[in-house]
């Protein structure tokens, strides 16, 4: 039977949901079943009511359901927050011995979590073990495929811990196929299909790490900053320097120096720490820097809600920087957007000379989900107009005047012809100059790299039949709810198709109109308050929308909500 | 071939005042490349924005003139990205101190084997006589009609307190001490921090080639740069006598000898490949 089961693992912060969730998530990936994990945390480290999502189905899932099939909740309040959204056939797991007087009208397992723990030679933080255990035995996912993650995620802790925990998980999948309610028949079935399970971040780091990015900088900022963990942690086995800056600042500055003499090179923050970066943008655009630049995007103003997600920094992004100057902007949707996005910004940014940003968000940063493994075919490296050193000749000029915009670029110290760029306004050399003409040659010279920038712009993606008569118009990390919410208003009957924007700047106005005009009626979905894709769209082609589906409470789209707001929209 | 001061020579209009104490200071930089055998293809030199960070433009070597206050973040990513380069980093005491005082205590702390000139004229000169962090209390200016309100910056106590590799002060107008300061800090590994009095002949006239030569005192054998105390007592020196000199030194390692991914050449040497990267994705399974 082809089942659709959703787990959700709450508690406090610091009480291991994390723990619970991944090895959840883990266990049925190895089984083959497809996953999809969101994450809602407030911004403590202990305390509070936090939860963790795990959707998991055999076929692509892209977002979260709106009911709970098997509730874990490690505490009081969670038990009391999320018991209202279990399903009547579905179960809440608690420890019976910390909760009590828990009336539910699903069904229950009040399983004695810690004292299983105990029982079965382990200790009391290993009741984290056991909730897994007793979820996944309830699904009847094999115990072998428990085994190899706890094997996995314990091994640095030695043996001891590694059987410590297999065991108590043994005894909490026991007890649930003992205490397994009347009339069950939620279940996963193995699969021998092969997938890798990926958060947003993850692919990012992977991506930039396989695009051959060589130094990175940041400033620790939520949700960015797994990002930067995974490549300081892979940094000295990848050939890479990952350095922490004391500000955002210096870490775009320092990046640009790296990639000055040669490095491909990228920082990673969010919206904060791109306000503090944005003149170093600025400068990139005036010394043509190849760089890349990660905004994973969080609720402002200001500090705004700093765990939570939002689409807001899109205009942000394509004006920030004082000037006139070309740059690119692409928003991945998925994990396998996540990387496909930060090889191709890497490229770009060497191909033009110019700032990348790729926009995600907390929703897409923290989600796991099982993604096909990309093949190593797809991966070409672009350097651009970058010369070998003995192809530089004599009297050398940095940026010299091109019809393409893109000057030959050399390296500082790989020949003898000196290589001489500043922020201020210079001549083709790199010499400051105060005179008119060219002033204009140079602010030409870098505008004339749009022209190609624009071809290089993909259209956005469809999903959804031809002909459809509704275009539900989306960006970035809305492509799952959206998704999935095409999928709900077809199988009510709907005429509708998705239409999902990745290069967003610069805008590809003339591909855009001619996809959009095929539709009777344009929705806009976004998670911010104005609509900044309808607005960009509007003024890039005077196209508008008919409706707009706005989300910005930081929290992400139910696929059941967009289609509910759509059917509300059309009458 | 030995480089001379001539191949350090550049045709560029130079825009300084003339009597400026940067005049002193550039000579003294291409002196200290020709002494240490560096060739001008070898030498990246980073600036920021003021009258100082026009240097790097008058002289032939590679150029980068980035922001103000940013010019040790620029310096200290393209030594990461390329170590085989000899990074000069100068800038002025607005850019330094000021805009970059976040940098300035940090990059001492990272150990970058760079060399920093501190053109120390203590004001703007670019947007003409404001008081910079190193400007004496009570300085009128624009900015300050009534007198610069606030004491004056101890920044070379802070570098020695930071544990600056290399601490020296000299001045610009003794043009063989600042060239075998400078010397010296591009032969010690490790941060380098070569402040250097510089008269501004425009907008300070309290601090002139006169007021500096009446109290620079070069430090002598007596003083030893490898004691913290002593070296403190030195940075902090202001006033009547002005020690010039090397200050503070100590053999921290330097940041590229601690990163392994440096051991096999410099980064932008090392080719890109995608392998590298597929190879992680096994972690995922």
């Amino acid at each position: 039977m082809s089942d659709d089961i959703t787990f959700r693992i709450t508690g406090e912060a610091g009480q291991g949901m994390q723990s619970i969730g991944k090895i959840i998530c883990k266990a049925l990936a190895k089984g083959g079943i497809e996953v999809f994990a969101n994450q809602d945390y407030e911004s403590r480290i202990r305390g509070g009511c936090n939860h963790f999502d795990i959707r998991a189905r055999d076929w692509p899932v892209y977002g979260p359901a709106d009911e709970v099939d098997i509730l874990v909740a490690l505490s009081r309040e969670g038990v009391r927050r999320h018991l209202p959204s279990v399903a009547p056939d579905g179960a809440v797991i608690f420890d019976s011995d910390q909760i009590k007087n828990v009336s539910a009208k699903c069904n229950v397992l009040a399983a004695p979590l810690e004292r299983i723990a105990k029982k079965a030679g382990g200790s009391a933080v290993m009741s984290n073990t056991v909730g897994a255990g007793v979820a996944l035995g309830l699904i009847g996912c094999e115990i072998t495929l428990v085994n190899q993650v706890l094997r996995s995620q314990f091994r640095s802790k030695g043996k001891e811990v590694v059987d410590a925990n297999l065991a108590v998980a043994r005894a909490g999948h026991d007890y649930a196929r003992a205490h397994t309610p009347d009339g069950w028949d939620r279940r996963m079935d193995r699969r021998s299909v092969k997938h890798l399970l990926m958060r947003g971040n993850d692919a990012i780091a992977v991506g930039a790490i396989t695009a051959g990015c060589k130094f990175a900088s940041a400033y620790p900022m939520t949700p960015s900053t797994s990002i930067s963990e995974y490549l300081a942690m892979h940094a000295d086995k990848c050939g890479l320097v990952f350095e922490q800056a004391e500000d955002e600042i210096s870490a775009l500055i320092m990046a640009q120096g790296a990639a000055t003499a040669g490095a491909r090179a990228m920082v990673a923050t969010s919206g904060g720490g791109i306000a503090l970066m944005v003149e170093g943008v600025s400068l990139a655009a005036a010394t043509e820097t190849p760089i890349v630049i990660i905004d994973a995007m969080r609720p402002g103003p200001a500090t705004g809600l700093p765990t939570r997600t939002e689409q807001a920094d899109l205009e942000f992004v394509i004006h920030a920087g004082h000037g006139e100057f070309a740059r690119v902007v692409l928003a991945p949707g998925t994990a396998e957007q996540a990387f496909e996005c930060t090889l191709r910004a890497f490229n770009l940014a060497e191909a033009y000379q110019i700032p990348v940003f790729v926009l995600t968000d907390q929703h897409l940063a923290d989600q796991y989900r099982t993604v096909e493994a990309p093949e190593l075919a797809e991966v070409p490296i672009n350097r651009g107009a970058l010369l070998p050193p003995g192809e530089v000749p004599e009297g050398y000029a940095r940026h010299a005047i091109t019809r393409s915009g893109v000057s030959p670029r050399a390296l500082p110290g790989k020949q003898e012809a000196l290589v001489v760029t500043a922020g201020d306004e210079h001549d083709e050399r790199g010499f400051m100059i105060e005179a008119a003409k060219p002033r204009v040659a140079q602010v030409d010279k870098r505008l004339r790299k749009v022209r190609a920038l624009v071809r290089e712009m993909g259209r956005p993606s469809v999903y959804g039949p031809r002909g459809a008569d509704i275009g539900l118009l989306c960006w970035g990390s809305t492509y799952g709810a959206c998704r999935e919410a095409i999928d709900l208003l077809r199988r009510d009957g709907y005429s509708v198709a998705m239409v999902h924007f990745t290069d967003l700047w610069p805008f590809p106005a003339r591909a855009v109109e001619s996809l959009l005009s095929r539709y009777l009626r344009l929705i806009d979905v976004e998670g911010n308050a104005t609509a900044q894709l309808a607005h960009l769209l509007r003024a890039e082609t005077g196209m508008s929308v008919d409706a707009t589906i706005l989300r910005y409470d930081g929290r992400p789209f139910s696929p059941s909500a967009i289609a509910k707001r759509v059917k509300e929209e059309i009458g | 071939m030995t480089p001379s001061v001539a191949d350090y020579n550049s045709p560029a209009e130079n825009a300084w005042c003339p009597g400026c104490g940067n005049f002193g200071i550039l000579m003294a930089l291409k002196q200290a490349l020709v002494l240490e055998e560096i060739a001008p293809h070898e030498v990246l030199v980073v600036s920021g924005v003021g009258q100082a960070a026009k240097l790097p433009q008058y002289m032939a070597c590679n150029a980068y003139t980035v922001l103000h206050g940013r010019t040790l973040p620029a310096a200290v990513g393209a030594k990461l990205a390329n170590h085989a380069l000899t990074v000069i980093a100068v800038g002025g005491d607005g850019d330094g101190l000021a805009e970059g005082g976040n940098h300035f205590i940090h990059n001492m702390r990272r150990n970058v084997d760079i060399t920093y000139l501190l053109n120390n004229n203590q004001v703007y000169g670019l947007t003409k006589g404001q008081p910079s962090p190193t400007t004496d209390q009570g300085f009128t200016s624009g900015m300050s009609p009534k007198g610069s309100p606030h004491p004056h910056m101890q920044h070379l106590a802070m570098a020695v307190a930071c544990n600056c590799a290399f601490v020296a002060r000299s001045f610009a107008a003794t043009p063989d001490h600042l060239t075998q300061m400078i010397a010296q800090g591009i032969r010690h590994k490790g941060f380098a921090l070569i402040d250097i009095l510089q008269p501004c002949v425009s907008y300070n006239d309290v601090n002139t080639y006169g007021w500096y030569r009446e109290r620079v005192r070069p430090l002598g054998d007596d003083h030893d740069p490898t004691d913290r105390q002593a070296a403190l007592a030195k940075a902090l020196a202001w006033g009547d006598e002005i020690p010039i000199g090397v200050i503070y030194r100590s053999a921290r390692p330097t940041l590229e000898a601690r990163l392994p991914a440096l051991r096999k050449g410099p980064l932008v040497d090392q080719p890109i490949d995608p392998q590298v990267g597929m190879k992680l994705l096994s972690e995922f399974s």
